[in-house]
């Protein structure tokens, strides 16, 4: 189990390989469909995200009387919708990680290789386990997109993922991919 | 030291006796809970199976480990399982001479209950302007079908489908040239090994079939995911069916796909086959694919007062 603590840097992501089992802890943005359709139109990030890590996750949260958030589910959605975007948000504002399900494309991983970012894949359907390990909403930011839809400014102690594409051009899903329709065509 | 005090003699407040139309929303908000934040104890079987089977320490089995301390924090903290929690699908059996029109009513008005309470995400979308009411129902939503059976009982049957193993759910029409599938069992399993393979990890594996050979392209889709509602283990009595099973099975474990496709032993838990027949020129097989938060549940429920009976599962 290795853990990867904030402040996060190029470096230390660099140092990840597929297969790794990580513990984040630290801070993560929530972005989905909608941001990163926003960050594609050339608006500016309502926050700093150089040397962030974007989080795929449309989380359930719920606000109590003092206006204090919690957050009571938080899987992961699939990530492969953020294709045509992920490599520019990565390009151009200097993410170092992404976390999601399912794995992504070839323009994904190009861009993890040239810029210095890893995709962390966290498992599907686990929404509570993975809401347990949000210890603090500390913002939110275009809330006006939907509550599933916006920025939420999360603190975590040890996030379970996996990484499944590194910095280095290597990708688990493709990996598995090939092996499989190998083994398969033994049965066909 | 557990300390020993008397047992307070506490009044059992006498609980108010229902209207059967209140009762029925009661006991069809408890199923909805039930099913979403518990999973049914023959897939908990399967999972913890799946989970004995990997090998130690590596990401296949990481995951499994994530899957099942899942499962028991959504069941002490009643809440769900997934946050995708699904299309809402309803059968109900019921005895002749049942009205269908009202109990459609108490449905719905238990599934807007149940998303108040958060058993249910705000999970339904006009597909038409991309608006979200809020409420989950709204045109076709929640599923629900009504069959009539001899019995004398009220038996309502749930099952919640996310999106991401309902994308990857599959139809195929034999014969398929580029897999080599005839028009035949063996095109059948051909093309269910494809579904799987295609597949990958995007279901939440490791998975369940529900499969149906033959029939219409609606009502063969539709047969393919009533098959979920069998029990795991429940083998088909057609013995070529039941043979087809076993084999799928087994096959798509040695694919090496895995939990969530990481790779690993178990890429699918169970296959359940059934048959439909067709037309001469038209040879359909369809493939359900339920991600291993397996939420289904179904209750016998009393006809006369509604009052919830006992669980099917
Ligand atoms: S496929 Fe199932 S486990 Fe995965 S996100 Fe959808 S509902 Fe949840």
């Amino acid at each position: 189990m290795i853990e990867l603590n904030y402040p996060f840097s190029k470096e230390a992501v660099r140092r990840l390989k597929v297969g790794d089992m990580v513990l984040i802890t630290g801070k993560l943005f929530t972005g989905r469909d909608a941001v990163h359709k926003y960050l594609h139109e050339g608006n500016k990030s309502p926050v700093d995200l150089k040397n962030q890590i974007i989080y795929h996750c449309g989380p359930v949260v719920m606000k109590d009387k003092k206006g204090h958030y919690t957050v009571t589910a938080a899987g992961p959605t699939t990530s492969i919708r953020e294709e045509p975007y992920q490599w520019e948000v990565i390009r151009d504002h200097g993410i170092v990680g992404v976390i999601g399900k399912g794995g992504m494309g070839q323009k994904t991983l190009d861009a993890c290789k040239e810029y210095g970012c890893v995709y962390f894949h966290a498992v599907g359907g686990a929404a509570q386990v993975l809401a347990e390990r949000i210890t603090n909403v500390n913002g939110v930011y275009l809330e006006e997109l939907g509550s599933p839809e916006a920025i939420w400014d999360l603190s975590v102690d040890k996030f379970p993922v996996v990484v499944t594409m590194d910095s280095h051009g290597n990708s688990l899903h493709k990996d598995v991919e090939a092996q499989s329709k190998e083994n398969l065509k033994a049965y066909l | 030291m557990v300390k020993k005090t008397k047992k307070k003699v506490v009044k059992k407040p006498v609980k108010k006796k229902l209207s059967p139309d209140l009762q029925a929303v009661e006991t069809l908000v408890e199923l909805i809970r039930v099913t979403s934040t518990i999973i049914p104890n023959d897939v908990d079987r399967a999972i913890r199976k799946a989970q004995g089977e990997e090998v130690e320490n590596t990401t296949a089995s990481y995951a499994m480990n994530i899957m099942c301390d899942n499962i028991e924090l959504a069941k002490n903290k009643s809440q769900p399982l997934c946050q995708d929690t699904g299309t809402v699908i309803f059968y109900i059996y019921h005895p002749p001479g049942f009205h269908q029109t009202p109990f459609i009513k108490l449905i719905h008005k238990a599934v807007i209950a149940s998303t108040k309470k958060g058993y249910l995400r705000q999970n339904s979308v006009n597909s038409l302007t991309g608006e979200n009411e809020g409420t989950n129902v709204g045109a076709g939503h929640p599923s629900i079908h009504f069959v009539e059976h001899a019995s004398k009982t009220l038996e309502v049957k749930l099952m919640l489908k996310g999106g991401g193993c309902e994308n990857v759910s599959a139809q195929y029409t034999l014969p398929d040239t580029t897999l080599s599938a005839g028009r035949d069992l063996d095109g059948a399993r051909k093309v269910i090994l494809d579904a799987v393979m295609k597949a990958q990890g995007k279901g939440c594996g490791p998975g369940v079939l529900g499969v149906c050979i033959g029939g219409d392209r609606a009502d063969s889709s539709a047969h393919a995911k009533k098959q979920l509602f069998r029990k795991m283990g429940e083998r088909s009595k057609i013995k070529e069916l039941a043979a087809m099973e076993k084999e799928i099975v087994e096959t798509c474990n040695k694919l090496g796909i895995g939990p969530m496709g990481f790779g690993g032993k178990t890429t699918i838990m169970e296959c359940l086959i059934d048959h439909r027949n067709r037309v001469p020129a038209s040879f359909i097989v369809s493939i359900s694919y339920m991600c291993w938060a397996f939420r289904r549940q179904g209750a016998v429920i009393d006809t006369k007062t509604f009052a919830l009976k006992k669980w099917l599962y």
